[in-house]
């Protein structure tokens, strides 16, 4: 064990879905301490706090974590990075760890979204009485749904159909049938949100969103909230033999932003800075795709999770098409991906979701996941992607002790 | 003829509407919002490019939700213009999978989108079948 490796030594989700009864700081509060008994250690020997919750306002929500789970004094430092606000909050804690300021870090995202509708996105004004310009385009009136799209189902509709244009075989059916394999695997997860499975052709039959994304193939807007505690290396060494047989080693902690390509300004890309985390995650991890025994990454929609098995390099540049049919990302195929449901089963609570992600795969590689339990999992990837961009790859692996 | 003006500003009306992009005069990189710095090469000099008005439809999507006072389904799409990517609808046909189609070939049109209190035009742009 070097000095600077960070290992999770307690991770909890909530049950993710409509939480009529509890408000945000409940739910958050839920999580840490659920996350602080999971690793055996409590809010006094946190050295650092990092936490988001993107859609709640502006309120710190580190400190009023704090405020009901432990005033201690420490720093606390309120992320926000769109759908990888989670990550990047853990990534935060892993840096104070990695860089020996604290021995234990503690991370949390929350988000109360139930009834919030779709991921929209594209909120506009209401046109005035005179033509004004305003905003970087000098536009007269909102650009949303008068010159192409801002709403979420429909911007990564587009990023699934430009995969079809380019390699082909991507269709309605196929992100369809994706979607279909999430449902399928939420059956096993008590924490999803929705937990049916559906048919192909209940999905491809329901409400039209963005076409290909009916609505079951959208992330499902709902309540949740995960949070996990970091500890160093030595630190864990100290800890008793069960604390240090169920840590898990994060091998590669990894966030990146989008670079620029033409196009980019005009559609996201969401390509380049996943396989940009990808590469750098395995180098710094020393695995490659090939050893992975399961995969969360980020299906806000089915047509996104098919770009993505390219962009993880889960299946050879251009070949993600033929992966999905060949059964690989079934959870019994050679690398499952989403076996907890994915966001579209699941459920997508913003700032939860890159935290809850590495608690599914550190679920499994602690071998405690039960009917749903990937049998010997040694290693996990987990993604996530928060549009205009961040792109959060953390590789865990099975603790030796 | 009512005063017409177009929708945003780097839309160029008359006889031969068009595109226009900041392009760095650094890196060619392209761009339609307003600038402080080119997000390639942080010049801050810039040039306008004429974006070619044919196109082939790189992605699409038919959006059936949206804000209030969009008409819906409306197709969101992806135009290729000769090296310069272009965002906006595709219009003029059917928003459906049967008419709108990967790869096909597209050219810019305009179309008033309203009048103000004054009875001055908005003119937006959008692409239609060139086929
Ligand atoms: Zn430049």
């Amino acid at each position: 064990m070097s000095s600077e490796d960070v290992y999770i030594l307690g991770i909890k989700m909530t049950k993710f879905g409509k939480h009529k009864e509890l408000d945000t700081l409940d739910l958050a509060c839920e999580a840490t301490f659920a996350a602080l008994a999971d690793g055996g250690v409590t809010m006094k020997d946190m050295g650092i706090i990092a936490a988001g919750n993107l859609m709640g306002g502006a309120a710190p929500i580190a400190q009023l974590i704090q405020k009901q789970a432990g005033q201690t004094g420490i720093p606390a430092y309120n992320v926000s990075n769109a759908c990888a606000t989670g990550a990047t909050a853990l990534r935060v804690a892993c840096m104070s760890v990695k860089a020996g300021e604290s021995d234990f870090g503690l991370a949390v995202g929350v988000e109360k979204l139930a009834g919030a509708g779709l991921l929209a996105g594209g909120s506009r004004k209401s046109d005035g009485d005179s033509w004004q310009r305003s905003g970087r385009y000098g536009a007269v009136a909102p650009v949303d749904g008068r010159i192409g799209t801002d709403t979420m189902p429909g911007v990564f509709a587009q990023i699934g159909m430009e995969y079809g244009n380019k390699y082909g075989g991507a269709n309605f059916e196929l992100f369809a049938q994706i979607s279909e394999k999430n449902h399928g695997h939420s059956t096993l997860n008590p924490l999803a949100a929705y937990s049916k499975k559906m048919s192909l052709e209940e999905i491809m039959g329901d409400l039209m969103i963005a076409y290909p994304n009916t609505r079951p193939m959208c992330s499902a807007n709902c309540d949740g909230a995960a949070a996990a505690v970091v500890v160093s290396a030595s630190k864990l060494a100290t800890l008793s033999l069960e604390q240090q047989r169920r840590a898990v080693k994060i091998s590669a902690s990894i966030l990146t932003s989008d670079p620029f390509e033409e196009a980019c300004q005009v559609l996201p890309n969401v390509n380049t800075l996943t396989r940009n985390a990808a590469t750098q995650a395995y180098e710094q991890a020393g695995v490659g795709p090939a050893d992975l025994d399961l995969v969360e990454l980020h299906d806000c929609f089915a047509t996104a999770e098919l770009v993505h098995y390219d962009n993880l390099m889960l299946c050879e540049e251009g070949g993600a098409v033929d992966f999905f049919k060949s059964g690989a990302p079934f959870r019994d195929g050679t690398t499952p991906v989403n076996v907890s449901g994915g966001l579209q089963s699941k459920g997508h609570p913003i700032a939860a979701t890159g935290i809850a992600n590495i608690w599914e795969v550190c679920h499994h590689l602690r071998g405690e996941a039960g009917p749903r339990q990937i049998e010997g999992a040694k290693v996990g990837l987990a993604h996530v992607i928060g549009l205009a961009s961040a792109c959060g790859v953390h590789i865990l692996e099975k603790s030796a002790a | 003829m009512a005063e017409q003006i177009p929708f945003v500003e780097y839309l160029t009306l008359g006889d031969d509407p068009h595109l226009v992009a900041h392009e760095c005069t650094g890196c060619g990189a392209r761009f339609f919002d307003r600038r402080n710095a080119c997000a390639s090469c942080s010049g801050t000099d810039f040039k306008p490019a004429r974006v070619a008005t044919q196109g082939v439809l790189r992605s699409f999507t038919i959006v059936a939700f949206a804000a209030p006072g969009i008409d819906v389904p409306f197709v969101s799409a992806i135009v290729d213009c000769e090296g310069t990517s272009v965002r906006a609808n595709i219009v003029n046909t059917p928003a459906d999978p049967e008419n709108v189609k990967l790869g096909m070939p597209v050219r810019l049109t305009t179309f008033p989108i309203g009048s103000d209190s004054e009875g001055v035009e908005a003119i937006n742009f959008g692409f239609e079948p060139a086929a």
